[in-house]
């Protein structure tokens, strides 16, 4: 070890820079306490930040606008004394320091004024200046401004200049023609002196059919969208009135508002009359329509709100004038020469289209299939290895379904490819393989045939692997009448199985196909968990569930459609699938018991149930009580999944069979008889009933029984430890929660319980006892009274070891709710070792014909093959023996030999002996108190 | 020369009539006192739920909204509201002062035949036919209950609530006493269809009084039987038994018409008041006084004891 790290630290690589290490008595430095880290500005006076995006800092004092001296600005003075002393204040009075800095808001470096600037810069500016002039007294005053170039033009304009861009032009490539109207608005903009008037845009106007091809143009300015901020308080887009209107007789003009500003005075000398082919003149309204004045229509011309545009229009489609209004022209064209727009834009040897195009018809996507994955799966391509092919299928046969590699699985059975590889030869991959492809249908026929004759093991087989050929090949033709249910398994019988393993209903899918198989394999063999078992792991949750439907319903639908059996029956209303239902975990059971308690007025243990329950979170806090399972999400008692099929479902049942008993019991105890006179039936005594053999045992747990609540850690009465040693795990397990699926792995009925309650107890002594059992029912209760002792004695010190190696927390009965519920359980179900009752003689009645049945069974008994099955058992895992509880006690309650055999003979040798009252009262004391 | 001290009075039984009230609503469902016992509710079998004052006997309120015949009711700790259950299924909160249905709970599949509040009248749970105990949250608007106890195999009987637990009897004869500080369920096996449960007011016992015609006094802890009390019938119908007002008296109605008094230790009959000719539907006991009120027929009977002087200062 010390060596490994020797060598790791060279391997070792660092990040970041290290600690300095620490010196001695140094102390070390703290951290800059978090009131302490402050920002500062550069004279050391505190920043207060003010807004996260601001990055601002507070304002005046204290985010007020006063002083540290209050509402009065320190360098107030009265302007009573010093009138006139009185400073006009500008803007930078107000300004920090920082505001007057290089990047503050008003610097004081010297900068290019936007005076000397390229105009362009500042449109705001521009028109301010503009609106200025017009609204001057003189019209046109700042004429001279536009005569003024700026001396220094920007940089940009610089390389625009070079590149032989010119004023007024867009940028970017030529193009070939012109979009029509592209006549420079009034409201473009001309830097420098305004354009000669008339020359280009006369061209222009002609030149709308007449395009030379080998002109190009450039490609036309655009003006980027006004953003001039309202900083009046007039109305929206509000313009005074126009000079220029009012001079120029333009009224007819429709406004349009929202360029007004960029448009008109700029060009106060040129656009405004010429581009109406109007001389300069003074003209309009007021001064009435001259005689050489065409225009006649609006004398009267009013403003009407109708001029004006009320709302904010997108830019017409298509008419290539991106973001600037329309001359007037271009917007009161005809409907029928709109498709003049599209001059320009129509690639040579195209026309437009005379009849619009029809509505596409729209189609659905495709429906997707019904077993389609959206998951791409590449099936692994694995040839046939160089291993033998026999082994191969050895192992897929036996181990495969337990390995999920598919590789391995795909195509071991490929012989023919198998061999080819073998052989040397390249594989041809995607082709026929099989020999099966070269059979006729018939043939194929016959060969399923002989498969279904074939018993059950071979026609598995060999379907499983015709199914991996087809896999290989083509799909094979699904068929109808091939159906099978492993889901009626027990009742469809051999020959179902062989045609269900024919039929594919996922051969495409080889993989799923497989699994399928499987499913059904598993199905076959009565697993409940079939499903679960075969599903890919690596697949997703849903894809598992998705496949869990199908394979469900496969094994169903393909089935029961032909298979005379199945239509009997009909489909559970249940999930199948889940052979458990919800119970509640605990159940009052065993009326009967009580009833003869409450008889006797022994009300308390024998009378009360405790059960976990679980309020309402809600509740809890309603009634003003701390919640007592505060993690729990349970409400009421707690549920588990229990097999359908327990027995424990139908505890609650009046019992019959232990009614009697419990009268015996009853009847006997206060009598006192002697402990074995009587027969009981109950072959969950037995263990009580061995060791009351014992004497000292007896005598022990009589002391046991004055003394009060149980200790149980001495060995004679290790049997009876033993005895809820199966319980309290089983319970156990159920209180842990178990998953149901788990507990539905444990799908064998095995007697393992009692292997696991009398483990120890050997085979041979209990099949001995059975041999002289099956003698004479007479001798029954002497020779097992005969037996026991003997047997006893040796398998105490046994049984004491096993059960503690099993589990040795029961051993502390400790007042622990689980176990006592179980130990409830079982007395009340078998019998509760109850004082006297009063009906003798419906006891006897009762117990009569339990008697014979047991006889009965016993004569069936085959010791020889009790035996061996015994020896089997023996390998079984223990931790079945939740669920082998339950069935056994389930085929306690069926009368067929076959279950109950193994059962039978060991309540036979039970039934030799009988509890004593005393016994009883001491069982009844080792009830686990109750919690106070 | 000092008086000697009074000597303390043993208890002493109700057994004086002092008033009767002529419901007028059909047969008595059942009759109850509100928490401090001034006044009494009575169940009528039309519908109606009537508020009382039982000594002077005057009628106070009466609540009508309930679609079939009221079984059962009960008042808040703060007199503020009721709550009531009846044959449509519903359990009904009712406002004292304006008689207004305040909320209607519907959800039983059966009639109601018992409800209760909860020691802050936050909660109503109400014992129905339908073998289910629903609580039933006042506070908020949900129309599901909070809980739905349905441990019973048959119809709940009766519901009694302490401030952490909740006795239901039940007709499968079992008396559950729902934890809810130890989040346990007691569930003692009595065997004969329970009519009624109750605390003892000490909330060491319970009482628990079934159709064998037999009271039975379980400690509340163990189950064990404390006392057994026999004498009276009670055979078909579904009778009230409750405790006297200091735990000294088990009573019980009777279907022959009387009121049945065991001492409680004893268990020997004390007093078999006879209180009408037809079968004892309900009885309710003053929480602090020896003061009866029990229900025949259509009528209400006011009890009190022998010494007790009309308008006594009693309200």
């Amino acid at each position: 070890m010390a060596a490994l790290h020797s060598d790791s630290d060279e391997d070792l690589v660092s990040y970041g820079t290290g600690l300095e290490p620490l010196e001695e008595g140094e102390r070390q430095k703290k951290p800059i306490p978090l009131q302490d880290q402050t920002v500062r500005d550069e004279k050391g006076r505190y920043k207060r930040f003010h807004g996260a995006f601001s990055g601002g800092f507070s304002a005046g004092y204290f985010n007020t606008v006063g002083s540290k001296e209050g509402w009065t600005p320190s360098t107030f003075v009265s302007s009573r004394q010093n009138r006139a002393d009185k400073s006009v204040l500008g803007p930078e009075d107000f300004m920090d320091e920082e505001d007057l800095s290089e990047f503050g808001i008003a610097p004081k470096a010297i900068v290019t004024t936007d005076d000397f600037a390229s105009k362009t810069k500042d449109r705001i500016r521009e028109k301010a200046r503009q609106l200025a002039a017009a609204a001057a007294p003189i019209p046109g005053a700042t004429l001279l401004d536009d005569f003024v170039t700026p001396a220094k033009l920007s940089v940009g304009f610089e390389l625009l200049r070079k590149m032989g861009w010119k004023e007024g032009q867009g940028v970017g490539p030529r193009v070939k023609r012109r979009p029509r109207r592209q006549k420079p608005d009034p409201g473009v903009k001309i830097y420098g002196c305004a354009l000669p008037p008339g020359g280009s845009e006369g061209s222009e106007d002609e030149d709308d059919d007449y395009l030379p091809d080998n002109v190009t143009f450039a490609p036309k300015d655009v003006t980027p969208v006004d953003f001039t901020p309202k900083d009046n308080v007039h109305g929206l887009a509000y313009k005074g009135l126009d000079p220029h209107q009012a001079l120029f007789g333009t009224s007819g003009e429709h406004f349009n508002l929202f360029s007004g500003g960029s448009e008109g005075a700029g060009n106060l000398l040129g656009d405004v009359g010429l581009s109406k082919g109007r001389k300069l003149g003074i003209s309009g309204q007021a001064f009435g329509v001259g005689a050489l004045e065409e225009e006649d229509d609006d004398i009267y011309a009013t403003e009407t709100l109708s001029k004006y545009d009320t709302v904010l229009k997108d830019e017409e489609p298509g008419d290539g004038l991106y973001g600037w209004t329309a001359p007037r022209q271009y917007k009161s064209q005809k409907e029928s020469e709109k498709d003049l727009r599209y001059i320009g834009k129509i690639l040579d040897g195209f026309s437009l289209a005379s009849k619009p195009l029809s509505s596409k018809k729209i189609y659905p996507p495709p429906q997707l299939p019904r077993d389609y994955r959206p998951v791409h799966y590449f099936r692994p391509v694995v040839a046939a290895s160089s291993e033998n092919s026999h082994l191969l299928q050895v192992l897929s046969e036996s181990a495969g379904k337990a390995t999920q590699d598919p590789g391995t699985q795909s195509r071991h059975q490929l012989n023919a490819s198998k061999r080819a590889e073998l052989l040397g030869e390249t594989p041809v991959k995607g082709s026929a393989t099989s020999v099966l492809e070269f059979l006729s249908q018939k043939d194929k026929e016959r060969i399923k045939e002989v498969k279904q004759a074939t018993d059950l093991k071979a026609a598995q087989l060999k379907a499983k692997s015709l199914a991996q050929n087809a896999r290989s090949s083509r799909p094979q033709p699904s068929m109808p009448d091939a159906g099978h249910c492993s889901w009626h398994m027990p009742l469809g019988g051999v020959t179902a199985t062989a045609r269900a393993s024919n039929f594919k209903p996922f051969a495409k899918d080889p993989e799923k196909q497989k699994r399928y198989e499987e499913f059904l394999l598993h199905m076959k063999q009565g697993q409940k968990d079939a499903l679960e078992r075969c599903l890919d792991p690596s697949m997703t949750e849903w894809e598992r569930g998705r496949e869990r439907d199908e394979f469900a319903r496969a094994a169903l639908l393909y089935v029961s459609s032909h298979s005379t059996l199945s239509s009997r029956f009909t489909h559970a209303k249940e999930d199948d699938d889940s052979d458990q239902v919800e119970v509640p975990r605990d159940q009052e059971n065993d009326v009967g018991d009580k009833q003869s308690a409450v008889k006797m007025k022994m009300f308390g243990k024998l009378t009360r149930d405790t059960f976990e329950w679980h309020p309402d979170k809600l509740l809890c806090k309603r009634f003003n009580v701390p919640d007592p399972y505060p993690d729990s999400t349970v409400v009421g008692l707690p549920r588990v999944k229990r097999d359908k099929y327990s027995v424990f479902n139908f505890l609650t049942l009046p019992e019959t069979a232990s009614l009697p008993t419990a009268q015996t019991l009853s009847e006997k105890a206060p009598q006192h008889q002697g402990p074995n006179k009587s027969r009981k039936p109950s072959r969950w005594d037995t263990s009580q009933q061995e060791k009351k053999g014992d004497s000292i045992s007896e005598f022990l747990s009589l002391a046991r029984s004055k003394v009060g609540p149980p200790k149980q850690e001495s060995s004679p009465l290790v049997n009876k430890e033993k005895e809820c040693v199966p319980e309290s795990l089983s319970d156990k397990v159920v209180n842990k929660g178990v998953d149901p699926q788990t507990e539905g792995e444990e799908s064998r009925p095995s007697r393992d319980l009692f292997k696991a309650i009398f483990a120890s107890s050997s085979d041979e002594k209990s099949s001995s006892s059975e041999d002289e059992q099956g003698g004479s029912d007479d001798d029954q209760a002497v020779t097992g009274e005969a037996n026991f002792p003997s047997s006893q004695e040796t398998d105490l010190g046994e049984t004491s070891s096993v059960a503690q190696a099993l589990e040795p927390a029961p051993q502390e009965p400790a007042p622990s709710f689980p176990i006592r519920k179980m130990q409830i359980d079982e007395r009340e179900e078998f019998g509760p070792r109850l004082p006297p009752v009063f009906c003798p003689n419906a006891r006897q009645k009762l117990e009569e014909p339990q008697k014979d049945k047991h006889k009965k069974t016993k004569e069936k008994h085959k010791t020889k093959k009790e035996h061996k099955r015994k020896k089997e058992k023996k390998k079984k895992h223990r931790k079945h023996k939740h669920k082998s509880k339950q069935k056994n006690k389930k085929s306690e309650k069926s009368s067929s030999s076959e279950s109950t055999d193994s059962s039978d003979s060991q309540s036979d040798e039970e039934g030799t002996k009988d509890v004593s009252p005393r016994e009883l009262l001491r069982r009844l004391k080792c009830l686990p108190l109750r919690r106070q | 020369m000092a008086f000697p001290e009074p000597k303390p009075r043993g208890p002493e039984l109700p057994q004086k009539r002092v008033k009767t009230l002529d419901c007028g609503q059909g047969a008595v469902r059942a009759v109850r006192f509100n928490v401090d016992g001034n006044y009494c509710l009575t169940c009528g079998s039309d519908k109606t739920l009537k508020l009382w004052n039982p000594l002077r006997g005057t009628l106070l309120r009466t609540y009508s909204g309930h679609g079939y015949e009221v079984l059962d009711a009960a008042g808040s700790f703060d007199n503020s509201n009721l709550c009531s259950g009846g044959g449509d299924k519903a359990v009904v909160l009712w406002d004292v002062a304006s008689g207004q249905v305040v909320r209607k709970f519907r959800g039983h599949a059966g009639k109601v035949n018992t409800v209760q509040f909860n020691e802050e009248a936050t909660v109503i749970l109400s014992g129905s036919i339908d073998s289910s105990i629903r609580c039933w949250d006042c506070r908020s608007r949900k129309p599901e209950p909070v809980q739905t106890l349905d441990e019973a195999r048959d119809g709940i009987s009766s519901v009694k609530v302490s401030d952490h637990e909740v006795l239901a009897g039940s007709v499968d004869g079992r008396v559950r006493r729902y934890d809810l500080r130890m989040g346990q369920l007691f569930s003692d096996y009595v065997g004969s269809p329970i009519t009624c449960t109750c605390f003892s007011r000490d909330g060491q016992c319970t009482l628990v009084s079934s159709l064998d015609s037999t009271l039975r006094l379980l400690d509340k802890d163990t189950g064990e039987l404390l006392g057994e009390y026999t004498g009276h019938k009670n055979q078909e119908y579904k009778l009230d038994c409750c405790l006297s007002e200091r735990d000294t008296h088990v009573v019980s109605c009777s279907e022959d018409g009387k009121v049945f008094f065991w001492d409680l230790v004893e268990g020997s009959l004390a007093l078999a008041l006879p209180v009408g000719r037809g079968v004892v539907q309900s009885l309710a006991y003053h929480p602090t006084e020896p003061c009866l009120l029990t229900a025949v027929g259509g009528s209400v009977h006011c009890w009190r004891e022998e010494a007790y002087e009309a308008e006594g200062g009693a309200g």
